[in-house]
């Protein structure tokens, strides 16, 4: 970063960088001016991801529209589903069952794991560092094979239903998940082995991409990019959603802001989740998954086809216009997403279709203040930074 | 029911007794949903209000979470509410030191589409005003840099609008590679 501006000579390269960039992760664009290897301007682009999610949110219903939230944020589609489905609860002004609030926090932490994790390996290898990749996708696949057996998909989860989830945990996932506790510090540690003091990943990422906390506040930046400055602001803390006030955990916190601190903080965050994970574990409430209301959740199967009462529920929560109908009104709510907050705003008119859903994406305003950390920096930061920031082009474009 | 008479019982919160002292001429509508205070004010006045609340040290809503509109042409109530105001422009905010959140709601007539840009009070607000004016197409007035950001360029209307059709206007059928790659 030394020595940048000296070495200007005053002939400016544009270099184009994205959309198909492989440290993108996704489609989106930066276009850099350069002076020799500084950067004087960055510009990022958006859009090239743009799917109308908010419009077809005006034409689906509230279910149908929870399949549409795992395609947001691909890393981590059970938080989305979670977030989306509490908005639609707390419009309806009804509040699921213990146990279904302790397995979608299950759930969501085991997603921020495996987020940070894909986040580790990629943002590693944009450093050249290729262990890492592979060890964390090691770990990561081991989450993904719980959430296929829980969830039946890997990547399009669409676990979660207004009033409850789309089944309860199987057979044997609670040893599935506490053994994977058990062995991922262990597997982490490796990890931190490899960069935590490593000189090559220092040097390309303490003091690169630093924002003050309050340059961070006023961009609004959230979730382990907004910690890395040193607030210690957390959703789950702040406001305790769910069943989030019933488990302890730390917020860890950085100082400088930089890619480093990021990188620690989200380290730190993993280890964490598996301390709630263990505490929702021990104590997991028995009883039903769903909500007992045939107007908001699905009967069981043998209900549908043994009884009438059964089949008319069945029938008219899918028929359109008789499904979950939320009185008038409007409901933000927001939610800690492994990246920040991720908050769904839902106005509706009392029909079985929401007037209008605006999803509020972490990543949008993390890739907005992107040119902040750039500008003055080399050009091989930017793969550093943009590494650090983990944005995800379907969320950002929604 | 229980729930309901507990939050009447509640004191006003601070932000609307301060509002009411100091700004009572711009509220529109006020209402507390949830643990959110939401408050409807005029247009003219909405920049001085966001900054009001941005700035005050008691209240201190330091952090724009999110900006965004409703058309609501076809939400009758809300219409008649407000004079027939086709655009509810929606900001979100937080306050880090009360650890609270408030809805700043500002209705936009279609024959006047402009509102100021709150792009000098918070850097956050710049792509968030783009995407707003890119979907409803809201001029916000003062922005330094007013371009679509989702849809491309040469886009023609603002797909979040009611009266836009869910699949296009024949945009995909149009679309000539040919003409886009020279």
């Amino acid at each position: 970063m030394q020595g940048g501006q000296e070495r200007a000579t005053g002939e400016k390269m544009v270099l184009n960088f994205g959309p198909q960039h492989p440290a993108t992760h996704g489609t989106l664009r930066i276009v850099l001016e350069l002076d020799g290897e500084s950067v004087l301007k960055a510009t990022p682009h958006a859009g090239y991801l743009h799917t109308g999610f908010e419009k077809l949110g005006e034409h689906l219903d509230y279910n149908q529209y929870i399949v549409v939230t795992d395609r947001m944020n691909y890393l981590s589609p059970l938080s989305n589903n979670f977030g989306y489905v509490l908005a639609v609860e707390q419009l309806l002004g009804i509040e699921v069952t213990k146990r279904c609030q302790y397995i979608r926090i299950l759930m969501a932490e085991l997603s921020r794991l495996a987020d940070h994790l894909l986040w580790l390996g990629t943002a590693a290898l944009d450093l050249g560092a290729f262990s890492v990749f592979l060890y964390s996708f090691r770990e990561r696949e081991k989450l993904y094979s719980i959430f296929e057996k829980t969830t039946g998909a890997r990547l399009t989860t669409s676990y979660t239903r207004v009033g409850g989830v789309f089944r309860d945990l199987y057979d044997g996932c609670e040893e599935d998940v506490r053994q994977f506790v058990t062995n991922f510090p262990k597997a982490l540690k490796e990890t931190h082995t490899l960069l935590t003091k490593n000189r090559i990943w220092m040097d390309r990422t303490k003091g690169v991409g630093a924002i003050s906390a309050d340059a961070a506040i006023d961009y609004g930046l959230t979730g382990p990019c907004l910690r890395a400055t040193g607030i210690a602001h957390d959703i789950r803390k702040a406001e305790p959603y769910s069943s989030y006030d019933e488990v302890t955990f730390e917020v860890p916190v950085g100082t400088n802001g930089d890619a480093y601190d990021r990188y620690l903080v989200r380290m730190e965050e993993m280890i964490q989740c598996c301390g709630i994970v263990t505490q929702v574990l021990d104590n997991m409430p028995d009883g039903s998954v769903n909500l007992e209301d045939n107007k908001i959740t699905m009967p069981d199967k043998s209900d549908a086809y043994g009884h009438i009462e059964g089949l008319i529920h069945h029938f008219k929560i899918v028929m359109d216009g008789h499904g979950v109908q939320p009185p008038m009104g409007e409901h933000y709510c927001a939610t800690e997403s492994p990246n920040g907050e991720l908050g769904f705003y839902i106005v509706s008119d009392g029909s079985g279709t929401a007037y209008r859903i605006r999803i509020r994406p972490p990543s949008f305003l993390h890739f907005q203040a992107l040119p902040h950390m750039l500008e003055g920096g080399m050009v091989s930061d930017t793969v550093a930074v943009l590494g650090s920031l983990n944005v995800i082009a379907g969320e950002l474009d929604r | 029911m229980s729930e309901e008479n507990q939050v009447e019982e509640q004191p006003k919160p601070l932000i609307l007794e301060k509002l009411e002292a100091n700004h009572a001429d711009a509220l529109l509508a006020q209402d507390e949903s949830r643990g959110t205070v939401v408050v409807t004010v005029r247009k003219e006045q909405s920049y001085a209000i966001l900054e009001y609340l941005k700035t005050d040290p008691e209240l201190a809503y330091t952090f724009l979470v999110d900006v965004t509109a409703v058309d609501n042409s076809q939400m009758e109530s809300e219409l008649m509410q407000f004079d027939y105001a086709r655009f509810m422009v929606v900001y979100q905010l937080y306050s880090y030191q009360g650890q609270c959140r408030a809805r700043v709601k500002v209705p936009v007539h279609e024959n006047d589409l402009n509102i100021p840009s709150v792009t000098t009070l918070w850097q956050g607000a710049n792509w968030l005003e783009r995407e707003t004016y890119d979907m409803f197409g809201i001029n916000f007035e003062g922005h330094p840099d007013l371009r679509r950001i989702l849809m491309p360029d040469d886009f023609e209307g603002h797909p979040l609008r009611k009266d836009y059709p869910l699949r296009g206007r024949g945009e995909r059928e149009r679309f000539n590679f040919d003409k886009q790659n020279m």
